[in-house]
């Protein structure tokens, strides 16, 4: 990176820090925090998504849509995350495949499974095996993310049908006195109020799921804890030209700092969102706002 | 060389797909020198690296290389994600009734205890060892008490601070980490474990398998195998 780099032995420490935190496999670690602060910032929308059609389907009036929604709750709730991973994401890649297959490779006269081995067309493999590596990098992503968003996703909508059926009978009763369809009552009365209960639970969720993403890694996709592991571990002279001691203490420190930026960063914003929803509730948040106004 | 064989998920989820494909791809783990790591270019590096490159060249493969946790190569080359493990691998028994293996292409080699001091109590101890390695089922048997890491440097790590006693694993990995470190010294006899490292292929997968074969062979036949075992001294040679 620097011009000095050249021969890292002769180096002053600082100097050598310098180098030694610019080499493109450090460059790894500072891509990594990208990587999981891109995917914490689209799990988040996404498994909120799926918490709030949970809820509302568990809460649903038609039947099956109902056992739907409280299956969905309660079996992925159920299953530990680490299963879920190794189960799920690969049973949804082999459902993609399976599709492609049956689409693209009508004519094909071998079985699918074969002992252990799944075997599918090359023109039906997600993504094409000739594709390059960061598309395969990309998919797993993706399928990191609807993996994600489908486990949070569960514990969300358990938090959401709570808050639902925490809004006060009252509201919806005079909703239904103003005239107001229950498709309305939902939409304008019983939504917009049940954000100040199910905030404490989300923000659980959300703190639980920045910490989750060395789970990443059965996907192979790389995140923080992993290359700060792998870089602090002791590098032996005799395969690097920067060797050091056992430094993955520092390297957690780091973790540390980094982690707890985040949760700082993470409660200021919510609890301006908390402040936000309580005015003008009936709660005890609400009440001592309005104390404070008047 | 080192590693057992994976959960039983891996072989009920196996996947994986047809050979067709222009572009082979080989998983490793890249955290085992000198055997395979990640240099200071951020590239994998190591004698597989350039052992991988040679044979594809050899079958004219067009490679490309992917890291993957050592936990989930075994179901992540059934499920598809590459089509060869080239990540030291021993071959054994329970290994391949759920992959197929090439030929090897290190000869079996013996195991080795690291330890701080030579008096260690290495039937009776605390031995660490790589989780899913072929060492880590031999200590589990020996009478020992066995700590698993899912790394192989925290194995290191776990006899520097005291965790345990000692550390089994492959020769070759060790030899350059008690050089470099005065702290540590090999101890106790040798262990025999293992029919050496091959690549890991999956059982549908014949006809890689017989390219890749094929290129070790010649490999071995020119001495061009020897003399890349010699430059990385991961094991005896052929």
């Amino acid at each position: 990176m620097f011009s000095f780099c050249t021969n890292p032995e002769t180096l002053d420490s600082l100097r050598w820090l310098a180098c030694y935190t610019t080499t493109p496999k450090h460059a790894n670690l500072y891509v990594s925090v990208v990587v999981v602060l891109v995917l914490l910032a689209i799990t988040a929308p996404t498994a909120l998504g799926f918490g709030f059609a949970g809820a509302t389907a568990a809460r649903s009036r038609i039947l099956p849509l109902r056992w739907l929604g409280k299956a969905y709750i309660s079996i992925v709730r159920g299953v530990p995350d680490i299963a879920f991973f190794m189960f799920f994401v690969i049973a949804l890649d082999q459902a993609i495949e399976w599709v492609r297959h049956q689409v693209v490779c009508p004519d094909w006269d071998e079985p699918i499974r074969q002992g252990n081995d799944f075997i599918v067309c090359a023109a039906a493999k997600m993504p094409l095996s000739q594709a390059p590596q960061w598309v395969h990098e990309t998919y797993g992503f993706f399928l990191a993310v609807l993996t994600f968003a489908i486990v949070f996703g569960a514990f969300a909508a358990n938090v959401l049908y709570g808050a639902m059926n925490a809004v006060p009978r009252g509201q919806i009763e005079t909703a239904e006195a103003y005239g107001m369809t229950r498709r309305q009552s939902f939409w304008r009365i019983l939504v917009p109020q049940m954000w100040v209960y199910a905030i404490p639970g989300l923000s659980n969720l959300w703190m639980v799921l920045t910490k989750a993403t060395p789970l990443l890694f059965l996907l192979g996709v790389e995140d923080i804890v992993y290359w700060a592991r792998e870089l602090g571990a002791w590098a032996n002279p005799n395969f690097t030209a920067y060797p050091h001691d056992d430094w993955r203490m520092w390297y957690f420190l780091v973790l540390l700092a980094f982690y707890l930026g985040l949760t700082r960063v993470s409660e200021i914003v919510l609890e301006r969102l908390m402040t936000r929803l309580s005015k003008g509730q009936a709660t005890t948040g609400g009440e001592v706002l309005r104390k404070a106004a008047a | 060389m080192k590693k057992i064989v994976l959960t039983a998920i891996s072989a009920a989820l196996a996947g994986g797909m047809a050979l067709a494909a222009d572009t082979v791809r080989l998983g490793t783990e890249g955290a085992y020198a000198p055997w395979n790591f990640v240099n200071d270019a951020g590239e994998i590096d190591g004698f597989e690296r350039e052992l991988g490159d040679e044979l594809c060249k050899r079958a004219e493969l067009t490679c490309e290389w992917v890291k993957n946790d050592w936990d989930s190569i075994i179901p992540n080359l059934v499920g598809g994600n590459y089509d060869a493990i080239v990540a030291g691998m021993s071959i054994t028994d329970e290994r391949d009734e759920v992959i197929d293996f090439t030929t090897n292409y290190t000869p079996p080699d013996p195991s080795s205890y690291v330890a701080k001091s030579d008096g260690v109590d290495l039937e009776g101890g605390v031995v660490a060892a790589q989780t899913g390695t072929i060492q880590a089922g031999y200590i589990a048997e020996s009478g020992a008490t066995l700590v698993e890491f899912s790394t192989p440097e925290e194995t290191i790590a776990a006899v520097k601070s005291g965790e345990a006693d000692a550390v089994l694993a492959d020769s070759s990995f060790l030899a350059p980490i008690v050089e470099a470190d005065a702290e540590l010294q090999f101890v106790g006899p040798n262990v025999a474990l293992g029919g050496g490292v091959g690549m890991g292929i999956r059982e549908s997968d014949g006809e890689l398998k017989e390219k890749f074969n094929t290129a070790i062979q010649s490999m071995k036949d020119d001495g061009s195998l020897n003399e890349l075992i010699a430059k990385w001294e991961v094991s005896s040679q052929f």
